[in-house]
């Protein structure tokens, strides 16, 4: 199957080094960035487009625009991995629209787009008898769309909680094992990579509370937005509150939590016993769906990276070539 | 409870040592001396907390001890919830926030641990609400995120169903 990559940063580099390195019957023919872009509807050379990206800035010549490889590359699956806006979901919703009216097949890691537009994507999706996927949205690596979608197909979910932000984690994990402050934590976090220089995405809850909207629009078919999730970060929590909750065996995580019976969608730190399940370390994530045919499910594993998110997507792509590409 | 315990040294302690082996909170004791009883026997109540299921092994060993339970009545059962509020507790007046529970008369303030840091920054504290059912505890815990928001308290509460 052919693919066409948008968006050259780690994560699209981390899925052209994938599929040079593995029999992953993909062919990259095109590969754009925010200034330039390359097509070869024979395939292109991952290794070597991957080189001029990091030699030169760029990984093709100035002019090749998203839109012009949309429109004219030959391919059948576009990979649309271009730095995420929460807001509009733009330039990225754009190239989506187009790339399924075109009747290509669409994988993404931007929550943006899905968060927002998804009802319109996929119907869109639907009409051209493509697939839209989006599995890198939510909880990187860990399968939790396939996992709702098929894995637990014919199950009704009851609720569904748990740890969906990796940089608040670490850092409540560190105020509990080292007795941290809040800001100590965050300046290590920083640090290590794992925060960003504006935090206030990861820290305030907002980036749990977008998947869970994700997951409330496209798996229980909700019809929500940001603004009605119920949301507390984590910025005002003391390491003295998590000293009390030690003294009785707990300790504190930002959960985030569907109640499907409810419809209701929240985002807040929650006292939890130390040896729950949903207890994870350092930035790994983890997710309990609670159903009425199989019981509890929980999904642990890394929430974020460039090859974790790199996995999800060619588990898309590999889904899709397996089962709906009419090329094969 | 009632309970008729011999009267003789050490049969009292005897009687309220098997509560409080088996978790239970002793609130009060009642004893008194009845002059016209002379049967060597005492009468005691006792008004207790015990964990869910656990009355039924109290009484049995009771009886092994050689106490007579005469009555039990009025089990209530008591539900509890513990959560951690952060915020200027003192300064908003943590009295007037416990009394808003305690005088709903479904709920009260069972604990309060508090850790006081340094000046002008919030204070963090345990507080565990009991009452009888679930509903009333819903209704106290509704009650102090009222407040919180008024005082601006942060609560983190117990993910359900642990």
């Amino acid at each position: 199957m052919k693919i066409a990559i948008l968006g050259f940063g780690s994560v699209g580099r981390g899925i052209a080094r994938i599929v040079a390195e593995r029999e992953t019957g993909l062919v990259i023919t095109a590969v754009a960035d925010s200034k330039s872009g390359c097509i070869d509807n024979n395939g292109l050379n991952p290794l070597e487009v991957i080189r001029a990206k990091e030699e030169t800035g760029l990984c093709g010549k100035k002019g090749v625009t998203p839109e012009y490889i949309i429109k004219n590359a030959d391919y059948d699956a576009l990979v649309e991995v271009t730095p995420t806006n929460a807001e509009t979901g733009e330039p990225s919703l754009g190239f989506i629209k187009l790339a399924l009216s075109t009747g290509k097949h669409v994988v993404t890691s931007n929550k943006g787009p899905v968060a927002l537009n998804y009802d319109e994507l996929s119907h869109i999706a639907r009409e051209k008898e493509v697939q839209f996927k989006y599995e890198a949205t939510v909880c990187g690596a860990i399968p939790i769309i396939q996992t709702l979608q098929y894995g637990l197909a014919g199950n009704k979910v009851k609720k569904l909680y748990g740890v969906f932000n990796g940089t608040c984690n670490y850092i409540l994990t560190r105020m509990a094992d080292e007795r941290l402050t809040y800001k100590q934590a965050l300046l290590e976090a920083r640090e290590l990579g794992y925060a960003e220089a504006d935090p206030k995405y990861d820290v305030e809850g907002i980036d749990a509370a977008i998947k869970l909207v994700i997951l409330a629009n496209t798996i229980f078919g909700m019809k929500k937005r940001l603004e009605d999730v119920e949301i507390t970060g984590i910025c005002s929590l003391t390491s003295e509150a998590i000293e009390l909750a030690e003294a009785d065996e707990l300790t504190i995580r930002l959960i985030g939590e569907i109640d499907n019976e409810r419809g209701t969608l929240r985002v807040s730190p929650r006292v939890i016993p130390k040896d729950h399940t949903l207890v994870v370390q350092d930035t790994l994530n983890a997710v309990t769906i609670e159903t009425d045919l199989a019981g509890e499910v929980t999904l642990i594993g890394r929430g974020a990276g460039s090859i974790e998110t790199a996995s999800a997507i060619i588990s898309d792509l590999s889904f899709i070539s397996n089962c709906h590409d009419r090329s094969s | 409870m009632k309970l008729e315990i011999r009267d003789t040294p050490g049969q009292l302690v005897a009687a309220l040592k098997p509560i409080s082996d088996l978790g239970g909170n002793i609130k009060s004791v009642i004893h008194e001396r009845d002059p016209l009883n002379d049967s060597g026997f005492l009468d005691v109540r006792i008004l207790l907390e015990m964990p869910e299921g656990k009355i039924r092994t109290l009484t049995d060993s009771l009886k092994e001890q050689g106490v007579n339970v005469l009555r039990i009545n009025e089990e209530r059962l008591l539900i509890r919830k513990s959560v951690i509020l952060i915020g200027h507790l003192l300064h908003t007046d943590l009295s007037d926030t416990v009394d808003k529970i305690d005088n709903t008369g479904f709920a009260e303030v069972g604990e309060l641990s508090m850790i006081m840091p340094s000046l002008n920054e919030p204070t963090s504290a345990k507080m565990t609400i009991i009452s009888e059912n679930l509903t009333n505890l819903e209704r106290a815990m509704n009650i102090l995120k009222d407040i919180a928001e008024e005082k601006n308290i942060l609560i983190v509460e117990p993910l359900e169903d642990f």
